[in-house]
């Protein structure tokens, strides 16, 4: 029964804006677009168009199992599935991480919606960080990409499942559920299953979606504005090339199916290094970090992100030096 | 930002995927096997678009008709300022009236790629992409390279092509005349280079081949210009100076420019 008119005299509500921009851009279309001739505009247009792209398919199947999760599976689901103490359902989950193919566009809301549904906020996060770093398709993309080099995925899956779970008893020990901060789904009473479905989805795509535009953005920037001799000076150095390619898999924010083949690219760069972007990318980069901020709230995401990249390099260190 | 704008920009979202992987246009950014989940995705995004919107107007239609009902909606409209007051606007109490709950701001953001797609079509990676990547001719599993296929000129990739060169030098190679496609990028120093882009997920990890070309060349050649060209084996190489990588060489015989093809990059 609300009205919205008492609001509405005095606030110029989303849809008028979203009008005045679509008017503004197809009046300014022209000028637009030139602003776009150059090549480097050009190619910084294409590799961010390339990234929403390539993750949207992702971020769709994320978002819909995520809303799956929400209407349908029942919290007594994972009171069973889960074991009861927390110390161990951290590790079940991070294994279970390895069944969900998909890369990590997905796994940031269907954790929000683990958490939701009352699992251990310990165990959701072992599965955010693992999933899309151990499941079957990334393993076998890596193997492809270093093909003499059988070794790499063994010590990716080995790297990434530590990391995860270290994460996540981290988080057991050290981590305060206030500092989540879940935005507020929409009251669903009321409202049919398949509606609810919808509006949950709708809710988790456009919190996640406007993310994942920032980390394109950014990413697509600094992939064109990075000059590329500076990592070749980087890579002679051991424990710089470890920490640049670490920073460097932040910055790219690939996905985690594509991360192995730009590795395998970096030949200037030892197999470790190499190792530690490949663990370090799908844990952490711009795009998720702004996924999550969106996800859980700034004060998780600023706490997490930051334990989250020194627990992968570390990781990654230890089983580099270990297998490779 | 309110519910039917959330709407709204889903449909966009949708309807701008559903345009690109219906025509070439996807394959400027990712790879072909996409294609199907960015079409069912796309449809997705405007099943849960249209059906939220729907949901939205119905609402509105039905609040607007309670209201014109009669003096008796005052006093609820007196209540609802009351609660939004208490409630704050996030998800509160009625919530289904559909004109509470705001989105991030950020997801004003969702309308970029949309605009970037309509407007303008950002085009495939080319040469300024090429010169800033180092070429990628990773080291195979074994050395044993099957013989080339029969045929004169012979058909390669440019990635197959610098690989054999690279890597076993003539072996293969010698005697034969192979035709290769790609865009013309420049070589540092003067010159022009023979490149393609591979993609193994999308132009974000997007990874160029380059040959440098000698002989029998075009005085002029734009950079980005499509061309097919034959030609043989060379034995010198370049050092790529953005990774310190060989690129090898090819003798052009014959060169003719083509058009751009559908799928701009190589496996």
């Amino acid at each position: 029964m609300r009205q919205r008119r008492p609001v509405r005299r005095w606030q110029v509500g989303s849809l008028e804006v979203f009008t005045l921009v679509l008017l503004l851009v197809m009046m300014f279309r022209s000028q637009l677009v030139g602003l776009f001739a150059t090549p480097a505009m050009q190619t910084w247009a294409t590799i961010f168009v390339a990234i929403v792209v390539q993750a949207m398919p992702f971020l769709v199947i994320g978002v819909v199992i995520s809303a799956i999760i929400a209407v349908y599976v029942p919290q007594s689901f994972f009171d069973k599935a889960l074991p009861k103490n927390p110390a161990l359902a951290v590790p079940v989950a991070g294994m279970g991480g390895a069944a969900l193919p998909g890369c990590e566009c997905s796994s940031v809301p269907i954790a929000g919606a683990l958490v939701r549904r009352g699992v251990t906020p310990g165990a959701a996060f072992a599965f955010l960080l693992s999933a899309p770093a151990i499941n079957p398709i990334v393993l076998v993309a890596t193997a492809v990409a270093f093909p003499g080099n059988p070794e790499m995925v063994l010590a990716r899956f080995v790297a990434s499942a530590l990391a995860a779970i270290a994460m996540g008893w981290l988080w057991l020990w050290l981590g305060r559920s206030e500092w989540i901060k879940l935005p507020a789904r929409p009251n669903m009473s009321g409202m049919s299953r398949p509606v609810a479905l919808a509006a949950t989805a709708r809710h988790d795509f456009i919190h996640a979606g406007g993310f994942l535009v920032v980390g394109g953005i950014t990413a697509a920037a600094l992939k064109v504005w990075i000059p590329a001799e500076w990592l070749t000076a980087l890579a002679e150095q051991p424990v710089l090339a470890i920490l640049a390619l670490a920073a460097l898999a932040v910055v790219l924010s690939i996905c985690s199916e594509a991360d192995a083949f730009v590795a395998a690219s970096l030949t200037q760069f030892s197999l470790s290094a190499r190792l530690t972007f490949l663990v370090v990318g799908p844990m952490i980069d711009l795009k998720l970090f702004a996924m999550q901020l969106g996800t859980f709230g700034k004060s998780f995401a600023l706490r997490f992100a930051p334990a989250t990249l020194i627990a992968a390099i570390g990781a990654s260190a230890l089983v580099g030096w270990v297998l490779l | 930002m309110n519910r039917e704008t959330q709407s709204l920009l889903m449909l966009l979202v949708g309807g701008a995927a559903l345009r690109i992987s219906l025509t070439d246009v996807y394959l400027r950014y990712v790879k072909e096997g996409l294609r199907p989940f960015l079409i069912v995705s796309a449809a997705i995004l405007l099943v849960i678009g249209a059906v939220t919107l729907w949901r939205e107007i119905a609402e509105r239609v039905r609040a607007d008709r309670a209201r014109s009902a009669g003096p008796a909606a005052a006093p609820a409209s007196r209540y609802d300022g009351k609660h939004r007051a208490e409630g704050g606007c996030v998800g509160s109490g009625s919530a289904d009236s559909g004109h509470g709950h705001s989105g991030p701001w950020v997801a004003w953001l969702l309308v970029l790629p949309v605009f970037a797609i309509f407007l303008i079509a950002p085009p495939s990676l080319g040469s300024y992409a090429a010169v800033r990547t180092g070429t990628s001719v990773a080291a195979p599993a074994s050395t044993d390279y099957p013989p080339l296929p029969p045929g004169d000129p012979v058909p390669l990739t440019v990635l197959d092509y610098a690989t054999r060169a690279v890597f076993e030098g003539d072996a293969s190679l010698r005697d034969r005349t192979v035709k290769l496609s790609g865009f013309i990028s420049p070589r540092d120093g003067g010159g022009v280079r023979l490149t393609r882009i591979i993609l193994s997920c999308c132009a974000a990890d997007g990874r160029p081949v380059k040959i440098t070309m000698v002989g029998d060349l075009p005085p002029r050649l734009p950079l980005d210009t499509w061309v097919e060209v034959e030609g043989r084996y060379d034995q010198r190489t370049d050092s790529d100076p953005a990774n310190g990588e060989k690129i090898p060489y090819l003798r052009v015989s014959s060169l003719r420019e083509i058009e751009k093809p559908a799928d701009p990059y190589e496996e």
